[in-house]
């Protein structure tokens, strides 16, 4: 099969001479990968990865790296932050795609542009002034626990808001683009807009709702500085949503770059990068299987 | 209240206006949830941000005994991110574009050579910035490089590369085939056509991605929490390490004393101001540039 198109002999110079920076991506993610590798290589010579990844005593100091309550932490953190964003920013969308006037359209367009763009250690510093102290007065005692407030409900509602911006504006955009003749014929058979909401513009609009909350969750997972600043930061299993916890990159942002003394933890580190970038080849693997099968579907 | 019929069948239609108007209920709920929580937080950092937002702050380098809540200000921060990220969004600019122009003029569409760039920008778009910032870290370690300047715009130009390729990318695909074969048929070579028709043709959506990716590279801190350092004066040359903004942010938030905490919130506010001016002017511009577009 032909790579590259056809062209005249004037075209060979900047042909050659761009190729190589389109190749640079590429490039990247592989040196990234056997760079996280190699320096991970000597912990990973020595132990099994699944003894690694699946125990839970984390002891640096005594030669223990297990990853389980880092994983966990992540997971734990990244699933509820989901679960609390998801429904919210897909009521909000159909509010503001069905249902709003075009006068609150316009007010809320510039917020969710300027809240995307906004940097997590201002989310952060929202979390520390007002969703922990609410989480330790009021959420905790409510449910007859007691939290310092430095917990995963924490992360999650920091992080569920950061990513809210991001969600509703795409899923707008992808209801937005459903045909309005559809919408139409289905009034025309007497369906409430409920109805349409549910059997026309969902349907239409599902793959590309689901894209925007693919979007959300990998920025949501690999958020570093406003997780950290909230979470509580201590390596143990977490027990529930009142527990504080300690998610992969908030291991990194703590402990990277101040770790040649111990034996073996600059590996560990290492691994633990590792394993977000292959989480992350996972969801891109994931989304690219999903597009090529809708688009066959619909071929 | 009477049920309607039609042709003696009942389509339990105030049932279903009932379930109708309780889920527009819920959806407007939702959107004023969404709304208030987003507001309350800019009035937040506003509200807290005021009594140390002092013409100081921003004139100023911290002074000694700054971090103990004595004069100063952070010009070093401000200035120290503008430099990271106007370095790092022109070197990630100088690989991009030419990466697009390749892509999108050189490649077939669907051939597996443009498929793996654009999965592999797919892969670098996911990355964590932290993971980037290991990454930059190793770089230095490898490179006998210290936390500076330079290491740290390396590592934000990484983060701000795959979000400029994939915007451009997504822009140039705009531009109608037609446009292209004209030029085509007027004896352009591809290379003429891509700078000369198809860049100027997406010139705004190129400006509004340069400033999308700048506003990124803007408030990262997990990228150069290792690579760029931090330091009190002025950055001067590409090797000293350099302030910026999102770390001075975490640095005074954790201090034990209120007036540096206090001036933590007003580098919030300072921080959001700026991203506020990226976002206005990259609208602004690309309004203003897409005048010129052939349409």
């Amino acid at each position: 099969m032909r790579v590259i198109g056809r062209f005249s002999r004037r075209d060979r110079g900047p042909g050659l001479a761009t190729a190589p920076f389109a190749i640079f991506p590429v490039a990247l993610t592989v040196v990234i990968f056997l760079a996280l590798l190699m320096k991970a290589w000597p912990l990973l010579s020595l132990k099994a990865l699944p003894s690694l990844l699946f125990s839970s005593t984390w002891l640096p100091s005594r030669g223990h790296f297990g990853l389980w309550p880092f994983i966990l932490g992540t997971l734990w953190v990244t699933m509820t932050a989901i679960l609390l964003a998801v429904p919210v920013s897909i009521l909000t969308s159909l509010y503001l795609s069905e249902y709003a006037p075009v006068r609150l359209k316009r007010i809320f367009q510039p917020v969710l542009d300027l809240l995307a763009g906004l940097p997590s250690v201002i989310y952060g510093m929202w979390g520390v002034l007002l969703v922990v102290p609410a989480v330790s007065k009021f959420l905790a005692p409510a449910f007859g626990r007691q939290s310092s407030g430095y917990s995963i409900l924490s992360a999650a509602l920091v992080l569920a808001l950061m990513i809210l911006p991001t969600i509703i504006s795409v899923s707008v955009e992808v209801l937005n683009s459903v045909p309005l003749a559809l919408k139409e014929a289905a009034l025309s058979l007497g369906a409430t807009r409920l109805e349409v909401i549910r059997y026309v513009v969902m349907k239409k609009s599902f793959p590309g709702i689901l894209a925007a909350c693919v979007l959300g969750l990998s920025r949501a997972f690999g958020e570093t500085i406003a997780v950290l600043m909230v979470v509580g930061n201590v390596p143990v299993i977490p027990r529930s949503l009142f527990s504080p916890a300690y998610p992969l990159p908030a291991l990194l942002a703590n402990n990277y770059g101040e770790m040649m003394s111990v034996p073996g933890y600059e590996s560990a580190l290492n691994l633990a990068a590792l394993l977000l970038l292959a989480i992350v080849v996972g969801f891109s693997l994931l989304a690219r299987w999903y597009l090529v099968r809708i688009s066959r579907r619909s071929a | 209240m009477t049920r309607k019929h039609y042709g003696g069948r009942d389509f339990g239609t105030q049932r279903r206006l009932r379930k109708e108007s309780f889920f527009k209920f819920l959806m407007a709920a939702s959107a004023s949830l969404v709304l208030l929580s987003l507001v309350l937080i800019l009035v937040i950092i506003l509200w807290k941000s005021l009594p140390a937002l002092k013409p100081s702050m921003i004139i100023r380098n911290p002074g000694s005994g700054y971090y103990l809540g004595r004069e100063g200000g952070i010009l070093n921060a401000i200035l120290g991110s503008l430099q990271v990220v106007f370095g790092a969004t022109l070197l990630a600019l100088a690989i991009a574009l030419p990466a697009v122009i390749f892509l999108n003029n050189y490649l077939r569409r669907k051939s597996w050579l443009a498929e793996t760039i654009r999965f592999s920008l797919d892969v670098l778009w996911g990355i964590p910035s932290i993971v980037y910032g290991a990454f930059g870290f190793l770089i230095m370690i490898t490179f006998h490089l210290r936390a500076s300047l330079l290491a740290g715009l390396i590592t934000v130009a990484m983060v701000e590369l795959p979000i400029l390729s994939r915007a451009l990318d997504e822009t140039i695909k705009l531009v109608p085939s037609e446009l292209k074969e004209a030029t085509f048929s007027l004896g352009a070579s591809r290379w003429q056509t891509a700078t000369r028709v198809v860049l100027r043709q997406t010139f705004p959506g190129l400006v509004t991605a340069v400033l999308m990716a700048m506003g990124r590279g803007l408030g990262d801190a997990a990228a150069v929490l290792f690579t760029a350092g931090y330091t009190d004066k002025i950055t001067t040359s590409l090797l000293q390490p350099v302030a910026t903004l999102p770390l001075a942010i975490f640095f005074q938030l954790n201090s034990p004393y209120p007036e540096v905490q206090q001036r933590a919130y007003a580098s919030a506010a300072i921080l959001t101001l700026l991203i506020l001016l990226v976002s206005l002017a990259s609208r602004r511009l690309s309004h203003r540039l897409s005048r010129h577009k052939i349409r």
